[in-house]
C-alpha cells in the first residue's frame, strides 16, 4: 500500500549519566491520506518523542535511527537539517501542548501567521494575510481581520489554541502531529477544538497523528490506535477493535481504570494497574509490561513480537498467540 | 488495604548521595573547592608557615628580587621597598583578603535575606516597601560611599568589613525575594498554611531550606566582589591602612617601582585573580550541581 | 430553604452561606482597581460522609472556594459554619483540626527538601499532638492506610512516583482525622492507571474514616463516579445544584448541559460532540450584565441580559436561570 507516512523500527537513543536511555525503541506504523492515528499512553511512555522525531525535532543529544522513516516516497532519515526545515511548516506541521508558549509573545498573531507562510511559500503578503483570514475564520474565529493585529496575552487559551492550528495549516500540510493539543485546556474548549479538527481534516483532507493520554479523546477522533507502552506499540488496531475487543493486557487494565458513564457501576472500585513503568536505561530485558502483568509466565522474559490478531489489530503478548496456544494445548 | 502499590520500586538513591555525586563529578567545583581550601589553610597556619615575621623592616634589605630572578632563597619572593618579606607579607595577606570576604557576606547575606525573604513572603505593601529600600541603596554607588565614610572614620579593617557588609546586600535581598515568590506559590506552603503552621514556621522550614542553594551562590559572589572592593579601597589609600599586608595595599605600595620591578605588583595581583578564581569557580559550581533543572 | 429542612443540623458537617470573595484587581499604575467576584454569594451545605462533586472551568471560582473553607481567605461577605460552630471567630489552627486539602500536583505539594516522616508528622508537630515517641506508629499506621510500603518512611519525594507522592499528601491531611477533606483535583495531574488507585483509595478511606469530601474537579465522569451530589459553578456563582444522579440524567441549567455534552466518553461509536455554547468566557473583571452566562447560551433571552436570576428550588437543590422560573416563564410568554 501507497501510504503517506510510513516508519519501521524507529529508534531514538538518548545517552544519560546512569547509561544509554531508549525512551523510543522500534516503533512502526503507516499513515494513509486523510487518515487519523492516536497514540495514547501514559507519561514516560516516549509517545511525545516519536513525535518529535517524526517532525525531526529532537533535541540535539539524541540519537534517532530506523530502517525506514519516509514520507510522501521521500526518506526523512536522509534529510540534512535545512532539507527538514523546509519540509516542517510545509508538507507536516506540528501542534503543541501549550498554547501559552507556543506563540511568541513580542510578535502579533498576524505576524507569526504570515512569515511562516512567506517564507516557505514565497507568496505575497497580501496573499498569505488573506489566507490568515481565511483560515482563522475556518477554526471558528469571529473577527478574524482585527485579530491579525492581536498579541498573544490578548487571547484566551482556547483562542491561542485556534490560532496555533490555524498557523499549522497556513501551508496546507498533509500531515499533522499533534501532541495534547487540547490537554490544556477546559473540556468545552475542549470539545469544541476537537470537533473543529475533524471538520477541518475532513475538509483539507490532511492526515494526522494524534498524541494524547485521553482515552476519551481518542476513542472520539481515532481511525486507527496504536497503544504505546515502555517505548514500543504494544496493541495497534482500529478505534473499534481496540476499544471493544482489547487484546494486550495494558490496554485491558487501561479502560478498566476509566470510569464509563452508564456502563461503570457507580461508587464501584476501578480497575487498576498497578506497579510502575520499567526504567528504560539501557533497554527492557523480555516484555516491558511483565512487572505488572496478571498473567505473568515464563514466555514473557522474552520480548513478543507485534504479531496480527486478523484485520488489522495486532497484539504484542505471548498470550493468545498461536504459539501460546499451541502451548496450552500441548500442556492439556 | 492497597495491595498494588507492592511492586512500586524506588532505583533512585537518596538526593545526598545524588548530590554528592553530582559534586564529584563536577571539575569546576572541584578545583574551585581545592584551591579555596588551600588559601584558607595558608591563612589559618600563616604563623608557622611564614619564613619571616611580615611586619620586620630591613632597609639594608630594600626590593630584593624574587629567588629565581636573582635574589636569594632568604627571601624567595624577594623583599618590598621597607625590606619586609614578601612571601610573608602575602600569606599573612590571605587572612585579610578571607575576612573581609567572609564578614561582609554574612553581614550583607543577613540583611539581604531577611528583606528579601520578607518581601517575597509577604508581598502586597511589604514587598513595595522593600523594593524601594532596594532602589534606593541600587542608587548609591558602593565605592563613594566607602570614600565618604573612610573620609568620616578614618581608614581601618572594620570599618571597610562594616561599609562593605551593610552595602552589599542588594543581590541577596533581590535573589531571595524572587526564589521565595518561586516557592511560595509550591503547594507544600499552602498545605502547611492549611495545617496552621505559624508563619516564622512555614519561613524557617519550608521556604529556607528551598532558598539555600541561591543563597549559596549569592554568598561566594559577594564574597568575592567585596575582596575586589576591599582591595580597590585599599589600593586607593582608602581601605586598610598600612602596615597591614593587605594585597591591595601590597599592589598600592608596589605602583611606584611599577617599571622597575614589576613583581611587586604581579605577586599580590596573581594571588588576588587565584582567590577569586576559585571563589567562582566553587559558586558556579554549587549553582550547576544544586540547580532544579539537574534534578532527575 | 428545603434542603435545609430535609437534613438534620448536626448531619450538615459544613454550610456556606451568603459567601462571597472580591479581589480588587489592580489595573495599572494610575488606573483606579476594579473588583473581582471570584464568589459571589454562594451557598451550600455538605452533609455529613457525603461526596459533594463541585464543576467548572478554569476561573469560575473553585480554587478561591477551596482557599476560603481552608481559612486561607476570609469571604468579604457572608459566613462558613463547620458543625453549626461559625468559622470567623476561630484562627487557622481550628480550622486545620477540622478541614484539610488534598491538592492536585504531588510534585508541588511535597518539600522536596523532607522526608515522607517529616512531612506525614508535620501536622502532629504543629498541633503538639501526643508523644514524640508515638509519632512514629501514627507514621506506619497512616502508610499502611494510604497503601505505602513502610520502607518509604524515611524516602524524599523525589524517589517516588507521583501516585506515592499523592498517597503520601492524602496521609498527612488524614493524620490529624479532620471531618471534611477538600479534594482540589486530587487525580487531574495523575496518569490514568494511577487515578484509578487514588480515587479508589479515597472512596476507601472515606467508608473506613467517614470523611466528608468536597471534591473539586473538571473530569466530569470521575465526579459522576464517586460524588452523590453536585454544584455546578460559573463565573463565582453556583448555577446548579442537585443530586448527582439528576444533574447527570437531566441538566437543567444550559451551562451544565453544556458541560455534561462535552464529556467524552471512551466510546469509539460516538462521534465528537457539538457543544452548543457560544463565544468565549467573559473577563472576569467586567463580567457580562443580567445572567453572566447569557452571552454564551443558545437559549437566551431580552429577559437574560437585564435579570440576574435567582436560585429556583427544584427539589432537592436549585438551578440558577430564568428558563426554569416558573414566574419569570409567565413574564416571558
Amino acid at each position: 500500500m501507497n501510504s503517506l507516512l510510513s516508519v519501521r523500527n524507529l529508534r531514538v537513543e538518548i545517552p544519560v549519566g546512569a547509561g544509554l536511555l531508549k525512551p523510543v525503541r522500534g516503533i512502526s506504523l503507516d499513515l494513509n491520506k486523510g487518515e487519523t492515528l492516536c497514540i495514547v499512553g501514559e507519561s514516560g511512555c516516549g509517545k511525545s518523542l516519536t513525535s518529535l522525531a517524526l517532525m525531526g525535532l529532537l533535541p540535539k543529544v539524541a540519537r534517532c535511527s530506523g530502517d525506514r522513516l519516509s514520507f510522501g516516497g521521500q526518506d526523512l532519515l536522509g534529510l540534512t537539517e535545512r532539507q527538514m526545515a523546509r519540509l516542517r511548516g510545509r508538507a507536516i506541521s506540528m501542534v503543541f501542548q501549550e498554547p501559552m508558549t507556543s506563540l511568541n509573545p513580542a510578535y502579533t498573531i498576524g505576524d507569526q501567521l504570515i512569515e511562516g507562510m512567506i517564507r516557505h511559500d514565497g507568496v505575497s503578503r497580501a496573499k498569505a494575510r488573506d489566507r490568515a483570514i481565511f483560515l482563522l475564520e475556518k477554526v471558528g474565529i469571529t473577527a478574524a481581520a482585527s485579530r491579525l493585529s492581536q498579541f498573544p496575552h490578548q487571547l484566551s487559551g482556547g483562542l491561542r489554541q485556534r490560532v496555533m492550528i490555524a498557523m499549522s495549516l497556513m501551508c496546507g500540510p498533509d500531515l499533522i502531529i499533534a501532541d495534547e493539543p487540547t490537554t490544556a485546556l477546559d473540556v468545552t474548549i475542549q470539545a469544541k477544538i476537537l470537533r473543529m479538527m475533524k471538520d477541518l481534516q475532513a475538509e483539507l483532507g490532511m492526515a494526522m497523528v494524534f498524541i494524547t493520554h485521553d482515552l476519551g479523546v481518542v476513542a472520539r477522533i481515532a481511525d486507527r490506535i496504536a497503544v504505546m507502552y515502555a517505548g514500543i506499540f504494544v496493541e495497534t488496531g482500529t478505534a473499534r477493535q481496540i476499544f471493544d475487543t482489547p487484546t494486550h493486557p495494558y490496554t485491558k487494565g487501561l479502560l478498566s481504570c476509566l470510569p464509563v458513564p452508564g456502563k461503570t457501576k457507580l461508587g464501584a472500585r476501578l480497575g487498576a494497574v498497578p506497579g510502575v513503568v520499567p526504567a528504560l536505561i539501557g533497554g527492557v530485558q523480555g516484555c516491558g509490561f511483565a512487572s505488572r502483568c496478571p498473567l505473568r509466565q515464563a514466555a514473557c522474559d522474552i520480548e513478543p513480537e507485534l504479531s496480527e490478531r486478523g484485520d488489522g489489530h495486532s497484539c504484542r503478548c505471548v498470550h493468545d498467540t498461536p504459539t501460546l496456544r499451541k502451548a496450552e494445548w500441548a500442556t492439556a | 488495604m492497597v495491595s498494588s502499590s507492592r511492586s512500586e520500586i524506588n532505583h533512585t538513591s537518596t538526593p545526598g548521595q545524588q548530590l554528592r555525586r553530582r559534586a564529584l563529578r563536577h571539575w569546576g567545583l572541584m578545583i574551585g573547592s581545592a584551591l579555596l581550601g588551600l588559601i584558607v589553610l595558608i591563612a589559618l597556619f600563616a604563623p608557622f608557615i611564614a619564613p619571616h615575621d611580615p611586619y620586620a623592616q630591613d632597609l639594608t634589605l630594600r626590593y630584593l628580587r624574587v629567588a629565581f630572578m636573582g635574589g636569594t632563597w632568604e627571601h624567595p619572593l624577594g623583599t618590598d621597598h621597607l625590606g619586609r618579606d614578601y612571601l610573608s607579607r602575602l600569606l599573612y595577606g590571605a587572612r585579610i583578603s578571607l575576612t573581609i570576604g567572609l564578614v561582609a557576606a554574612l553581614i550583607s547575606g543577613t540583611i539581604g535575606t531577611i528583606l528579601g525573604v520578607t518581601a517575597g513572603y509577604f508581598g502586597g505593601r511589604v514587598d513595595t516597601v522593600v523594593m524601594f529600600i532596594i532602589t534606593v541603596r541600587l542608587s548609591m554607588p558602593v565605592v563613594l560611599v566607602a570614600l565618604a565614610v573612610v573620609a568620616l572614620f578614618g581608614g581601618s579593617l572594620t570599618v571597610v568589613v562594616l561599609v562593605l557588609g551593610f552595602l552589599l546586600w542588594d543581590q541577596f535581598a533581590v535573589v531571595m525575594r524572587t526564589s521565595t515568590q518561586q516557592i511560595r506559590s509550591q503547594d507544600y506552603v499552602t498545605s502547611a498554611r492549611a495545617l496552621g503552621c505559624s508563619t516564622t514556621r512555614i519561613i524557617m522550614t519550608e521556604i529556607m531550606p528551598n532558598v539555600f542553594n541561591n543563597m549559596i551562590v549569592v554568598i561566594t559572589l559577594e564574597m568575592a566582589h567585596a575582596i575586589i572592593l576591599e582591595a580597590a579601597l585599599s589600593f586607593l589609600g582608602l581601605g586598610v591602612q598600612p602596615p597591614l599586608p593587605s594585597w591591595g595595599l601590597m599592589i598600592a605600595e608596589g605602583k611606584d617601582m611599577l617599571f622597575f620591578e614589576p613583581f611587586l605588583i604581579t605577586i599580590p595581583g596573581l594571588a588576588l585573580f587565584i582567590l577569586i578564581f576559585a571563589i567562582n569557580m566553587l559558586g558556579d559550581g554549587v549553582r550547576d550541581v544544586t540547580a532544579p533543572e539537574n534534578r532527575n | 430553604m428545603g434542603d435545609r429542612m430535609m437534613a438534620e443540623p448536626q448531619d450538615i458537617a459544613l454550610e456556606l452561606s451568603g459567601v462571597s470573595k472580591t479581589y480588587q484587581i489592580s489595573q495599572g499604575l494610575f488606573a483606579a482597581s476594579k473588583p473581582l467576584r471570584a464568589l459571589d454569594n454562594i451557598s451550600l451545605q455538605l452533609r455529613r460522609g457525603e461526596v459533594l462533586g463541585l464543576v467548572g472551568e478554569s476561573g469560575c471560582g473553585k480554587s478561591t472556594l477551596a482557599k476560603v473553607l481552608l481559612g486561607l481567605e476570609k469571604p468579604t461577605r457572608g459566613d462558613v459554619r463547620i458543625f453549626d460552630q461559625p468559622f470567623g471567630s476561630h484562627d487557622r489552627k481550628w480550622i486545620a483540626r477540622r478541614i484539610q486539602p488534598i491538592f492536585q500536583d504531588p510534585y508541588s505539594s511535597l518539600n522536596p527538601r523532607k522526608s515522607v516522616r517529616e512531612i506525614i508528622t508535620l501536622p502532629l508537630r504543629v498541633h503538639s499532638v501526643g508523644k514524640t515517641s508515638g509519632w512514629n506508629d501514627g507514621v506506619s499506621r497512616m502508610l499502611d492506610l494510604v497503601g505505602l510500603p513502610q520502607r518509604l518512611i524515611d524516602a524524599n519525594p523525589s524517589q517516588m512516583s507521583g501516585g506515592q507522592r499523592q498517597r503520601v499528601a492524602i496521609a498527612r491531611a488524614l493524620i490529624m482525622r479532620p471531618e471534611v477533606v477538600i479534594c482540589d483535583e486530587p487525580t487531574s495531574a495523575l496518569d490514568v492507571s494511577v487515578q484509578s488507585q487514588i480515587l479508589n483509595l479515597l472512596m476507601d478511606l472515606r467508608d473506613e474514616l467517614g470523611l466528608t469530601y468536597l471534591f473539586i474537579s473538571h473530569n466530569l465522569a470521575v465526579v459522576e463516579h464517586i460524588a452523590s451530589r453536585v454544584a455546578v459553578m460559573y463565573l463565582g456563582r453556583v448555577v446548579e445544584q442537585g443530586p448527582a444522579a439528576r444533574i447527570f440524567e437531566t441538566p437543567k441549567h444550559p451551562y451544565a448541559v453544556a458541560l455534561l455534552d462535552s464529556i467524552l466518553t471512551p466510546d469509539p461509536s460516538m462521534d465528537v460532540p457539538d457543544v452548543d455554547l457560544d463565544g468565549n468566557f467573559p473577563n472576569p473583571v467586567d463580567p457580562p450584565s443580567g445572567c453572566t452566562f447569557h452571552p454564551r447560551c443558545a437559549s437566551a433571552t431580552s429577559l437574560c441580559s437585564r435579570l440576574r436570576p435567582e436560585p429556583v428550588q427544584q427539589a432537592p437543590g436549585f438551578v440558577t436561570c430564568h428558563l426554569h422560573d416558573p414566574n419569570q416563564q409567565k413574564d416571558m410568554a
